[in-house]
């Protein structure tokens, strides 16, 4: 009796697993792709990274009820599911990097480096060494990002502790200071040695300005670039409704990549970029009125996107198990819009972009959606309803693509195959 | 029944209903201010967004004891690094310093009665005696 209990437990386990791996995890996917949840309510899971060993790491918005900011994520029977899950640090954050033994991770001010060991495990979780201190935040767009480029060099966010750089910030009839002030030390893309240690804002170099606030950023080995999605401004509407309606103002500016040039500007905060009018447009809190143009020393964006997605991670796919088309492009974890309301909110999913030698070629398209689980066509009128929203990605040493969820902490991992 | 009762009672009548539109339309007026100026935020479920904007169904503090705190908060706008019920939201609130006393009532008590939220109703008197405190 006992027995046939377990077993029917066993089968109705087994049933279940196959359910959810029939489902994809809840994710629809274009055909060939299959994801599992590898991991799940781990605690706010910002951005993550993999060694060439396939151990994952996700760097934890804030300590999780274990007190643990550092996740460390093994799947050692490789069934798409992690079965090792330990931890360490103490410090919020979203910023997290591998390469070889070494594991950069952020918090809001500071970027630290852990060594691993050969088995990936850390060597030194309490005493890492101090890469950069002492950068600003001022809970708006505090978090800082990082990547490397191939030199060691580290490129890290500081976002504007503001959303227009008004005299009074977020508030109605404020005008913007001139020159903005924030720009000196926030607002822009800072570079770093990525192994000296004690480095601030005077050792490092201010790479790029005017960049309201980026959370995905990755390098481009294919034309040796740094590429960025900036987060663009909010509440065009509220502020400036003589210019703007509801409706304008949540499609309103575009959100934006970039490919950033050393010493490149992108404009903020005395521009926008219009999606509609093809054009970067003058700020009203700068004088503009939705049409004077504006950002005449100012780059073009790569590519845009639908207003207020909020793009919180960048990867540019080098791995060889998805199809032709997606090497070297680009998978854009959309966070999902807010200020879009009181329309129906836009975004919670996972896109790509077609790139070759570094430039995109054709349009964008939503590749994994349904993290918020929502049924298809049920549009996301409130935030907090949304299960799960893309934050992080990463790639795995066999070309698979993993995304984590800031909400509750799930992380899924997405395969191809014939 | 006599004529002053009948007197007594129609004033009484018309006084209660007078009450209540006054009421529901204090509400109208908060549920306006609320649309255009906190909605965006705060969204149509007073759900807030994770981590960024708080909620205000369900919070504690919005259906607390603490006035002033709240008509600060409105009029000041509001951006510190504390744990809001257990949590943090890292965005800054807009500040509303042109609303007048009256208003602040009304969207208070439109907050403090929508959405899973119950409690008492704010007056201008209330609004204007924690601002002069202070
Ligand atoms: C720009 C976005 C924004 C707008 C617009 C906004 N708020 Fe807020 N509100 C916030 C954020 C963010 C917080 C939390 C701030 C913090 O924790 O530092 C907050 C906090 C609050 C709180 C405190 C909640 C608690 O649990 O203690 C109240 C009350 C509130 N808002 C009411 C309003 C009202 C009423 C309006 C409209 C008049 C409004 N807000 C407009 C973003 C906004």
């Amino acid at each position: 009796m006992k027995n046939n209990f377990i077993a029917l437990c066993f089968t109705f386990l087994l049933v279940c697993v196959n359910v959810s791996a029939q489902n994809n995890a809840g994710l629809s996917l274009p055909t060939g792709f299959k994801a599992t949840k590898f991991a799940d309510s781990i605690g706010s899971a910002r951005h993550i990274a993999i060694t060439k060993n396939g151990v994952l790491f996700a760097k934890l918005m804030s300590p999780n009820k274990e007190g643990k900011s550092i996740i460390r994520l093994q799947d050692s029977n490789n069934d798409g599911v992690a079965d090792k899950i330990t931890g360490w640090g103490n410090y919020g954050g979203t910023g997290i990097y591998v390469t070889g033994q070494s594991l950069y991770a952020t918090s809001d001010n500071d970027v630290y480096l852990y060594t691993l060991d050969a088995k990936d495990e850390v060597v030194n979780p309490l005493s890492p060494k101090t890469i950069v201190k002492g950068l600003i935040a001022k809970n708006q767009h505090a978090s800082k990002s990082i990547t490397l480029d191939g030199n060691k060099n580290i490129y890290v966010n500081i976002g504007a502790y503001s959303n227009a750089c008004q005299e009074k910030d977020r508030q109605k009839g404020s005008k913007g200071m001139t020159p903005c002030p924030i720009l000196d030390s926030a607002g822009g893309i800072w570079k770093f040695d990525g192994s000296k240690e004690n480095q601030t804002y005077g050792d490092g170099k201010r790479y790029a300005t005017g960049l309201r606030n980026v959370v995905g950023l990755d390098w481009n080995t294919q034309n040796n670039s740094l590429f960025v999605m900036q987060h663009g401004r909010d509440q065009l509407n509220s502020f400036y409704p003589e210019y703007y309606s509801n409706e304008q103002s949540a499609e309103l500016p575009a959100e934006t990549m970039y490919e950033l040039k050393e010493g490149d500007n992108a404009g903020w905060p005395y521009m926008y970029y219009d999606p509609y009018q093809k054009k970067k447009i003058l700020s009203p809190e700068y004088g503009g009125d939705g049409k004077i143009e504006g950002g005449q020393n100012a780059i073009d964006p790569s590519m845009f996107f639908p207003a207020h997605m909020a793009p919180n991670a960048l990867l540019f796919y080098t791995g060889n198990q998805f199809p032709e088309k997606y090497k070297n492009g680009a998978f854009i974890a959309f966070h999902g819009s807010w200020n879009r309301a009181p329309l129906p909110q836009e975004g919670y999913y996972v896109a790509f972009v077609p790139f070759k030698n570094g430039k995109p070629v054709g349009n964008w398209e939503v590749f994994a959606n349904g993290f918020s689980g929502l049924a298809a066509d049920e549009k996301i009128m409130n935030p907090r309803k949304a299960k799960a929203r893309p934050c992080g990605l990463a790639q795995g040493p066999d070309g698979s693509l993993y995304v984590s969820d800031d909400n509750k902490g799930a992380i899924f991992k997405i395969t191809y195959s014939k | 029944m006599s004529k002053k009762l009948y007197v007594r009672i129609s004033i009484i009548i018309f006084c209660l209903s007078a009450f209540t539109k006054a009421q529901a339309q204090n509400l109208m007026n908060g549920k306006k201010i609320y649309e255009t100026r906190c909605l965006v935020c705060h969204q149509a479920d007073g759900g807030g967004v994770p981590h960024m904007n708080a909620p205000l169904d369900g919070s504690t503090n919005v259906v607390g004891n603490n006035i002033a705190r709240l008509v600060k908060i409105i009029k000041e706008g509001y951006n510190e690094r504390v744990a809001l019920d257990g949590e943090m939201y890292s965005n800054a609130m807009t500040p509303n310093p042109d609303l007048k006393p009256a208003d602040i009532a009304d969207v208070l008590s439109y907050i403090r009665n929508s959405w899973s939220n119950k409690s008492s109703k704010i007056t201008a008197a209330q609004v204007m005696q924690v601002s002069r405190k202070k």
